[in-house]
């Protein structure tokens, strides 16, 4: 039995490698101004999906402008931007097929702006009103949804990739044709679970497409302090897997390069790394201050290569797109975010028996008794629980009526 | 003495402890030049330079199995994770390694420097990850000593008793008290004793047992009863695992009545461990059963927190409940 793949020839003096010998590039199609370098072909990305991932990154960045302010105001406990890494995100959705699985870390909101989450579904979850399917259980931004094919959320990091490994065999072993995209940050690959992830998708031959945002920190930990080695892409080699390093902050290139990666994986079975190269402009978020730990200066060099005012030329200069409709849109965006949220703030809060469902397929007695024992006390103090309180009846109306689709528009009631 | 909240307290031992020692050592995820995301660390890359004080790649078993080889080789290694949720990637080092390095060796080897810092705790808003009270998972690994301060003067005594401990431990450090409490904390060097709970309050009719942040509901739980003329002895914990059995007990064989109260959910919580050796020991003093005042048996919520809270109208039924049993 071999226990190597090497072929090479025995040596005589001890002969060491650390990899430096192995160089990779940077794939880019257009330069910062929007112009396509003199060496990119002729692009895949149709009119159609061109303008469809450049109105998500739109989408993208006035629903996080407007939810970063309405964090400031004190209307929203928490918040994360995706800006400056619109392009890695979007691009990549972009290329597959939207029922391939994403499973996100945190910042991806822009991957579910693309394949059409609605203003509403952003705004209950960033609420935790009653609209919202994980009952506010958890902070804001932790989005999901089985329609479009995004799994919840959860805040430890690089959990879900060896997670997309699995559920990729899946989607192998049941031949439909899909994959899965595992997004998370160049800090979350430092831990165990990428490497373990990585390692049983080379051994298993997983259609798994693992994209690293390398947006420069994890939190205030810079790349310099995060790892010694060529970035994240280079890792891809101990594992005999494809890799490549691609700009993140130029949407065609990370479009291209996913859409070859989807075809790897898919057609061929072969998992693929994507080391996208971006910077997160902004905080890590609301509860993060960055000049502590970085520069003004290194800042606005990275606002330079804004990904959006690059996407934004090169479809300007195909006619694929006009600024007066830009404007229109961005107006008619901010609207949209601000008139919902506004109704996300008035609706009710989930049910109180949300607390207690969905923890195991059916309550446990013991539990059934611990919300029964809760219920009774808020109505002994209603004042000290305003949040559930009001709604004790309601819910019980709920419960009668849960035949009645009308009962649930999920509107305020009196 | 000094002003001080929670976290400059913390900061101070730190501070204090690397002073006084050169083998001891604070890193961890973003503790380094930003001194921590909470800042516990501040200032120390600057005082004590970046070998002593050092930001570490994000892999909580990487930091936790670095600071057990550490702590082997003679050094004193204080490593932070960053939230408590976050510390179960480095479950393994610290079930199987850092609580059976001595026993495993007879001796022979010993990981007895390390500390591991974490904050814990609801109460800010943080959801499911961001708010758990793991102190029961670890409780429950014999080796481990896991510690809880509940103010700022605490917490440096604490902690300096807990850098300096013989043995690992788990220092668990309430976060929505960070800022919160504020109080008189000594300049000097000086450690609090662990493994010895504390009455804080000395009390007839009953007693009210908690630790770290959960004491301050149940002092407010406490007032209201005294209002209606129940006289409360309120006990802090303080060292969950060993935990100090004989204060509890002697208090318990004066009031006949226990009342305790964690966040952890109630099932496998330490409030269990807890009634269970003390029934034993008291059985015949008792008055009514032992009460436990605890989070839901559920993960940890975020719109719904409060409802799920063992907040102080929860501790105060349940001192009633038992008063009038």
């Amino acid at each position: 039995m071999k226990t190597t793949r090497s072929t090479a020839k025995p040596v005589h003096k001890p002969a060491f490698a650390n990899g430096d010998d192995i160089q990779i590039p940077v794939f880019t199609l257009l330069k910062p101004d929007g112009t396509l370098y003199a060496g990119a072909g002729q692009s895949s990305l149709e009119r159609d999906t061109a303008r469809r991932l450049y109105r998500a990154m739109l989408y993208t960045r006035v629903l996080d402008e407007r939810m970063m302010a309405a964090q400031r105001q004190g209307r929203l406990s928490f918040y994360m931007q995706c800006t400056g890494e619109e392009a890695a995100v979007v691009g990549a959705t972009a290329a597959l097929d939207d029922a391939d699985m994403i499973m996100a870390q945190y910042r991806e909101q822009g991957a579910l702006a693309y394949r059409g989450f609605t203003t509403e579904a952003f705004m209950d979850q960033l609420f935790g009103n009653q609209g919202d399917p994980a009952h506010g259980r958890q902070m804001p931004i932790h989005y999901g949804s089985r329609e479009l094919y995004y799994l919840t959320i959860s805040s430890p990091l690089a959990t879900q990739i060896p997670q997309a490994t699995g559920y990729a065999y899946g989607q192998k072993l049941a031949g439909q044709g899909h994959c899965t995209l595992a997004i998370f940050g160049e800090g979350a690959a430092s831990e165990g679970d990428f490497h373990a992830a990585l390692n049983m998708a080379s051994v298993h031959k997983v259609p798994v497409i693992f994209l690293c945002r390398n947006n420069g920190y994890a939190i205030s930990t810079p790349v310099t302090e995060q790892f010694a080695g060529d970035g994240v892409a280079a890792r891809a080699f101990g594992y005999r897997m494809q890799s490549i390093r691609v700009d993140g902050n130029d949407a065609l290139a990370v479009y291209e390069a996913t859409r070859e990666a989807r075809r790897l994986a898919v057609e061929e079975n072969e998992p693929v790394l994507i080391e996208a190269m971006t910077y997160r402009l902004a905080a890590h978020s609301s509860s993060d201050d960055p000049s502590g730990y970085r520069s003004k200066k290194e800042e606005e060099a990275w606002r330079k290569k804004d990904p959006l005012r690059r996407l934004q030329r090169w479809l300007l200069d195909l006619g694929w797109w006009e600024e007066a409709e830009e404007q229109e849109l961005v107006e008619s965006l901010r609207r949209e975010v601000l008139d919902t949220m506004k109704r996300a703030e008035k609706r009710r809060p989930p049910a109180l028996e949300t607390l207690v469902t969905d923890v195991y397929a059916e309550v446990p007695p013991a539990l059934r008794e611990q919300f029964d024992e809760l219920v009774a006390h808020v109505r002994r103090h209603p004042e000290a629980y305003p949040r559930s309180a009001p709604w004790l009846d309601a819910d019980q109306a709920d419960d009668a009526l849960q035949d009645d689709p009308s009962a649930h528009d999920g509107e305020a009631r009196p | 003495m000094s002003r001080m909240n929670l976290l400059q307290a913390i900061n101070n031992a730190l501070d204090t402890a690397m002073a006084a020692d050169p083998r001891v050592l604070c890193f961890g995820e973003d503790v380094g030049v930003f001194g921590g995301v909470f800042r516990a660390t501040s200032h120390l890359q600057e005082k004590y330079g970046r070998e002593r004080c050092f930001n570490t790649p994000l892999v909580e078993q990487g930091i936790v199995g670095f600071a057990n080889g550490l702590a082997a080789q003679g050094s004193v290694p204080v490593a932070e994770i960053q939230f408590a949720d976050y510390i179960f990637p480095a479950f393994d080092q610290i079930v199987n390694e850092s609580a059976k390095f001595r026993y495993r060796s007879g001796s022979l080897f010993d990981v007895g420097g390390l500390t591991i810092r974490a904050p814990y705790g609801g109460g800010i808003a943080g959801g499911h990850y961001h708010s758990q009270s793991p102190e029961a998972y670890f409780a429950h690994t014999p080796g481990l000593t896991v510690v809880v301060p509940r103010n700022p003067h605490q917490a440096k005594g604490l902690l300096l008793a807990s850098i300096r401990s013989p043995d690992p431990v788990i220092f668990f450090e309430p976060k929505r008290l960070y800022r919160a409490a504020v109080g008189e904390v000594p300049d000097e060097d000086y450690q609090l004793p662990l493994r010895q709970a504390e009455v804080i309050k000395a009390g007839e009719d009953i007693t009210l047992l908690a630790w770290g942040a959960q004491l301050e509901v149940v002092e407010q739980a406490a007032e209201m009863a005294e209002e209606a003329g129940i006289s409360c002895e309120i006990i802090d914990l303080r060292t969950i695992v060993p935990w100090d059995v004989e204060t509890v007990a002697s208090s318990v064989l004066k009031t006949g009545r226990l009342v305790v109260s964690h966040e952890a959910p109630l099932t496998g919580g330490f409030a269990a461990e807890i009634a269970a050796t003390i029934q034993s020991r008291c059985f015949l003093y008792l008055e009514s059963p032992i009460a436990r005042v605890t989070g839901l048996d559920t993960p940890f919520p975020l719109t719904l927190e409060k409802e799920y809270m063992p907040g102080p109208l929860k501790v105060f039924e349940a001192i009633q409940q038992t008063m009038d049993f």
